[in-house]
């Protein structure tokens, strides 16, 4: 509190505080500014700071334990990734192997199934699961009725909410070998059609039930990047003879530009994982040979085969590519002009 | 619709620059009736393979046995709504226990994890001792994740392996959550924050009294956002759990609806209704939370909280 006692409205040279003071100031990340004219920190000594942000210190203590315990430790237990990990040993007394475990990895016929099933999907996802919620937020955009865009928005939200069990449940009471559109074909004297466990044409069905899942919510970031694009612009663009689909061309997509590089980057970053439960849930029902991804080999290999090791080397492997992958396209976001997700200044 | 067709009818006639339009831009166009019918049966058709589905499974966990073997075993209405196939799956222990451990997972774990959020989210929002690092350390964990199996050795090193703390503690803290969180503190006018630090408020007191009274929407989205990732958990059960009587709903719908395993004895009767109404009633069961709080989430969607957060 001592701090804020030096009141001297027009600060001499070093100050910034005084220039802006509004909550957008704040919004950029350089936080050493507080909005009180007068009040700096840099002079401050760290005793005198201690003192004025204990209570501040002791909220962040729940959050950092948290990261800490199930974050940062589970980091560092990726070293069993470089041993022969045997769990009554622990981390402690299990033999150090340095890169075996990659070496084994590369080796593995399961694993490289497991990448190609992964890059597959992630694959289809990209043609297919990314356009639909930048179409479907056109089209919703375009309602005029107010009442009928909100019901359908919020009829197209709900499957985001739902678990991925119950997705799968219901998929399966539709689709499955005894479920309702089989029965009918049953009924009309044709074969049963086996949506659900045809392995050739899974990745086609794991991506109709995840655009089934989020297509609608992943609308609702395109719709406020629609909200948000100048009317004005739209107005002028008509009075200069500009038809709906030239407008579209012109103005709307360009509008959203930046999120659809943000989110493209974000998947891209994100491209080693497709979804796991969706995969897990499946894994019986299709066969590894087709649903069996990264994430579900790391699973199998290490919780339920005992290969704690190799399981932990391709789950780390998996991160770093991901992390690496993050970090590149939104290099190239830069060098195309766009803020990306992150850059040096912002938090 | 039919106040939208009018309109659109008054405004062809009349030169489109001078109409005033309280719903339709000036600038644009109408719409052909041809257009306007393709949209309508798009709309309709997503729209029906959402509801359809669950209205599906509705019904027939509601149809008696006579309407279910006549109809082949699916119905897309009850005529003679009855709840037998709920009184058969809550006549065992089986389905009530796991209801309960749902029930409470999901209510200690959303209470824990918005006061970890929230307190994390206010003290980064200010410009405190340790506040850049430690958001740095928050938002690093959106880069990379530690990887299952890691996370399992962690969790079997605590000792929370069977117990339902496997199923709350990793999952009181969410970065998404707590970015949607802090940016919406960081909107509240600093004014109001400094004049009460001036007036010798604590920080604890200028949270609970200034800064929360005025984030109830937030909290109440964050909240129900803990709430039903909290609910639809099925995996940490499946990788923590091994006591069938600490089986949340979402695992009992996996191993007995999915997987198809055997329902009957597992639930501890005799199948008198078609197993087929049973699988439905459980998944009912784990549908009905979410579609009751669901109006109170979607409430907030129109009013920028999350797509706020997203933007900035």
């Amino acid at each position: 509190m001592s701090s804020t006692t030096s009141e001297v409205p027009p600060a001499p040279a070093p100050e910034r505080a005084t220039a802006s003071t509004g909550p957008g100031r704040f919004r950029g990340g350089k936080k050493k500014a507080s909005a009180v004219a007068g009040q700096s920190f840099a002079g401050q000594s760290f005793r005198v700071r201690w003192k004025r942000d204990r209570q501040m210190l002791l909220m962040m203590v729940p959050g950092v334990l948290f990261l800490l315990l199930f974050f940062y430790i589970p980091i560092l237990g990726n070293v069993i990734a470089f041993q022969d990990y045997q769990p009554f040993l622990g981390i402690g007394d299990s033999d150090w192997v340095g890169f075996q475990n990659f070496v084994d990895l590369y080796f593995n016929p399961d694993f490289w199934v497991a990448l190609r099933n992964t890059l597959v999907l992630a694959l289809w996802q990209l043609l297919l699961f990314f356009p639909v919620p930048l179409g479907l937020a056109l089209v919703v955009d375009s309602l005029m009725s107010s009442r009928i865009r909100r019901w359908f928005q919020s009829i197209v939200y709900l499957p985001h909410f739902l678990s991925w069990v119950l997705v799968i449940a219901l998929f399966q009471q539709v689709l499955g070998g005894a479920g309702l559109v089989n029965n009918e074909l049953r009924h009309l004297g044709l074969d049963a059609l086996p949506f659900m466990t045809n392995p050739d044409t899974f990745p086609l069905l794991a991506t109709v039930q995840l655009v089934w899942k989020d297509a609608g919510w992943a609308m609702i970031i395109f719709l406020a990047s629609l909200a948000s694009i100048d009317g004005s612009l739209y107005e002028a663009a008509a009075a200069d003879g500009a038809g709906r689909w030239r407008r579209m061309w012109h103005i709307t997509l360009p509008g959203l530009r930046s999120i659809i590089i943000l989110l493209l980057i974000l998947r891209i970053g994100d491209i080693l994982s497709v979804g796991f439960e969706q995969f897990l849930l499946q894994h019986d029902a299709v066969g590894p040979g087709a649903s069996e991804v990264l994430d579900t080999f790391t699973y199998f290999a290490g919780v339920v085969g005992g290969g704690w090791s190799i399981g932990a080397a391709a789950g780390l492997a998996k991160g770093i590519v991901g992390a690496v992958l993050i970090f590149a396209a939104n290099k190239v976001a830069h060098r195309l002009g766009e803020p990306g997700i992150f850059s040096k200044k912002a938090g | 619709m039919a106040t939208d067709t009018m309109v659109r009818k008054t405004s062809g006639r009349q030169s489109k620059g001078l109409t005033f339009n309280p719903t339709r831009p000036a600038w644009k166009e109408p719409v052909s009736p041809l257009y306007q019918a393709i949209k309508a049966v798009v709309l309709g058709l997503i729209t029906l393979s959402i509801v359809l589905p669950i209205l599906l499974v509705v019904s027939t966990s509601l149809a008696d046995d006579q309407q279910l073997v006549a109809a082949g075993g699916y119905v897309l209405w009850p005529t003679h709504p009855t709840l037998q196939a709920y009184q058969a799956i809550f006549s065992g222990q089986f389905m009530f226990r796991a209801l309960g451990v749902s029930a409470v997972v999901t209510a200690v774990g959303t209470v824990l994890a918005l006061f970890v959020t929230i307190t994390m989210a206010y003290a980064t929002s200010r410009p405190v001792l340790f506040g850049r690092p430690v958001l740095l350390m928050v938002l690093f964990t959106l880069l990379f994740a530690p990887g299952l199996i890691p996370m399992f050795l962690m969790v079997k090193q605590l000792g929370l392996l069977d117990t339902l703390w496997s199923l709350i503690l990793p999952g009181i803290f969410g970065a998404f959550n707590f970015v949607v969180m802090r940016s919406f503190f960081m909107n509240i006018p600093q004014e109001l924050i400094e004049a009460a630090r001036i007036d010798g408020a604590s920080d604890v007191k200028i949270l609970w009294k200034i800064v929360l009274p005025l984030s109830k929407a937030v909290v109440a989205v964050v909240g129900l956002f803990y709430a039903v990732g909290f609910w639809n958990a099925f995996f940490n059960a499946m990788l923590y759990i091994n006591d069938q009587t600490k089986f949340p709903v979402q695992l009992v719908l996996r191993n007995y609806v999915v997987q198809g395993g055997g329902l009957a004895d597992q639930l501890g009767i005799a199948s008198t209704p078609p197993p087929q109404s049973m699988q439905m009633a459980i998944v009912v069961v784990a549908l009905l939370p979410i579609l009751l709080v669901y109006p109170f989430l979607q409430k907030h969607f129109n009013k920028g909280v999350i797509t706020g957060a997203i933007k900035g």
